[in-house]
């Protein structure tokens, strides 16, 4: 409050400020309490099963127990070739929807921008989005029916115009799996991720397009010289926020859109802790793996914001 | 207009003018060709469906698919808990969201900031799926109901989301409301909800979306509990346990063969139209809502 050194009693005073306010706003603390009880619960106890790795972990015993091995799992971890596997396969599929989810996205929202009738427009963004509602469950299903070998629409398609001869078995071929699933990403959400462009660009005042026009520059050019700039801190945010979460790109599509015959192409780190530390009961094993993954995450969450900080002089955190 | 004019007069504008038309053409139909073929193929005859060239009409029209699934057991357990989950989970999560954001809005409250980072930590780190496995386990909550609603009654997003929507609200009423001696759980109940109702559909969207979608922890918790069942992961064990017949692999176990006799293509799809519709019943309604919701988290986070 001051910076100036109380007295005793002024101190008294203003503990007993302290505690009276705390009265007043009892209302606001009966509010408060019992959810950050169940954050506490459900978000910050789970931190504490971290110290699982570093034990061999047995179920029933109690925590005083267990027999602490240090960083053995870490190491076991490293170690295993699937692991690197599966780290690569996070990476790839990582950095592959990172760029397609990011540019795709763009160039939808400046087109869509383009469209001059307004009901085409809003018809157009309606259903864009629509994929962003519906589960991966049934995304993975249309998708699976929609690249099947047997009346496939996209093999119809490539059949029809003579691109190939046979049918791809798309969800069979390791080589393909992460196109598919980048591409199954990009078609759920492009319309979703659109949105904040579209409003930015909304906030690029007209005067800058008239002027434009009145100096005779084509709606390309417009297009390139005042949409995109204008929009450019929006791309910025947006870019670092997307490296910051690069490495939790989660496991449903994977785990939905994989099968046996791609696994050596699917299985990313979630899915690799799901099998070999829960599925077989290999608790620590597993915890190493999610630490390991909330590390990686955390650091470049900070090295992006860093980034972030340097270039705009904010923070988003 | 004179728009038109203009464009009538440069040939590039024109040829652009056609080329955005194309793209966008492309993409509503690439998005919305899937949806009306799935609910093509539910309406079809099927055994006349493996004959394939079903686009967007029905060869031989029949409700047969339908019928045929309601007669699941499975499919009226999954309906019913998946149903449960979503208002009881969406109503969890509208009284956490708004009463934090309300408590956080209060600029002379005492704990705001450090509840306010408390909160935000939450979005930064998580345990990871094997701890808080455990933690489940541990509090008896596996095999139980809760399990689906209880972890995301706090969503630290939403909350956020919520509180620049009331911050931006006229602090006048709020003040009125004080002088006529109401505290504050009142001034929240009678005047920060009622007003808030454009923030409050879109959370409530996110949430019942979110409830509806959601099939992992069903397979990770009560995979083994057909009473506690949801239509989501139904579909997804239709859908897996043939998807491997469907790409031509022969070599599939003979128990897949097996469903892919008995969940034919237009069952499948049959199922995901169930599962889908009620998504597409409530999302053109609240659109005005989230599509404001979602540029005011984004410009404040």
């Amino acid at each position: 409050m001051s910076d100036l050194p109380l007295q005793n009693s002024q101190r008294s005073i203003a503990r007993r400020g302290f505690w009276q306010r705390m009265l007043q706003q009892r209302y606001l603390y009966f509010m408060a309490i019992p959810f950050a009880i169940w954050v506490f619960l459900f978000s910050y106890l789970p931190l504490w099963g971290w110290t699982m790795a570093f034990q061999k972990f047995r179920v029933g015993q109690s925590f005083f127990d267990q027999k602490w091995v240090g960083f053995d799992n870490f190491r076991m971890l490293f170690q295993d070739d699937q692991f690197i596997n599966a780290m690569r396969n996070t990476l790839a599929m990582s950095l592959m929807g990172l760029i397609a989810g990011f540019t795709v996205p763009i160039i939808f929202a400046v087109l869509l921008n383009e469209v001059r009738i307004s009901f085409l427009k809003r018809f157009v963004q309606t259903v864009s989005y629509l994929p962003h509602f519906v589960s991966w469950v049934v995304v993975a299903g249309i998708i699976t029916k929609m690249l099947s070998t047997d009346n496939g629409v996209v093999n119809q398609l490539l059949m029809n115009l003579h691109l190939i001869n046979e049918p791809i078995a798309f969800m069979a071929k390791e080589n393909l799996f992460w196109y598919v699933v980048t591409s199954a990403d990009v078609w759920k959400e492009t319309g979703w991720n659109a949105i904040i462009y579209l409003a930015a660009i909304s906030g690029i005042g007209p005067e800058l397009y008239e002027a434009a026009r009145v100096d005779g520059a084509s709606r390309l050019k417009q297009m390139w010289h005042i949409t995109l700039p204008g929009i450019r801190s929006t791309i910025i945010i947006l870019l670092i926020m997307s490296i910051g979460h690069l490495i939790s790109i989660g496991f449903e599509k994977q785990f939905l859109l994989g099968n046996n015959l791609v696994k050596d192409k699917s299985e990313v780190l979630d899915l690799y802790a799901l099998k070999y530390g829960l599925g077989m009961g290999r608790y620590s094993f597993g915890t190493a793996i999610n630490i390991f993954n909330s590390v990686v995450s955390l650091i470049l969450l900070f090295v992006a914001n860093g980034i972030f900080k340097r270039v705009t002089k904010e923070s988003i955190m | 207009m004179d728009i038109s004019k203009r464009s009538s007069l440069s040939l590039p504008d024109r040829l652009f003018d056609i080329a955005v038309y194309v793209v966008i053409a492309l993409v509503a139909i690439c998005t919305l060709y899937p949806f009306l073929n799935v609910l093509a193929i539910s309406l079809n005859d099927s055994i006349d469906t493996v004959k394939g060239g079903i686009t967007v009409f029905p060869r031989q029209f029949t409700f047969d698919n339908y019928s045929l699934i309601f007669s699941f057991d499975g499919l009226l357990t999954g309906l019913k808990i998946s149903i449960l989950r979503t208002l009881v989970g969406t109503l969890l999560g509208l009284i956490s969201a708004s009463m934090l954001a309300y408590v956080l809005s209060r600029t002379d409250f005492q704990a705001r900031k450090f509840l306010s980072t408390y909160l935000a930590l939450t979005m930064y780190v998580s345990g990871g799926l094997i701890p808080f496995y455990i933690l489940m386990r541990d509090m008896h909550l596996i095999g139980t109901f809760a399990i689906y609603v209880l972890p995301g009654v706090v969503s630290a997003f939403n909350v956020f989301v919520m509180r620049s929507f009331i911050d931006g609200l006229p602090g006048a009423l709020q003040e009125s409301a004080k002088i006529d001696g109401a505290n504050d759980f009142m001034i929240y109940w009678r005047i920060i909800l009622p007003l808030t109702t454009p923030a409050l559909a879109t959370i409530a969207l996110f949430l019942a979306v979110g409830q509806w979608n959601s099939w992992f922890d069903t397979y990770l918790y009560n995979g083994s509990k057909p009473n506690l069942t949801t239509l989501q992961f139904e579909l997804m064990k239709v859908l897996q346990s043939t998807q491997i017949g469907s790409d031509g692999n022969v070599n599939g176990q003979n128990m897949n063969q097996l469903m892919n006799r008995i969940s034919p293509e237009s069952v499948k799809m049959a199922i995901t139209i169930i599962v889908t519709v009620p998504i597409l019943v409530v999302y053109p309604f609240l659109q005005r809502y989230f599509v404001s919701g979602m540029t005011l988290g984004a410009v404040k986070s």
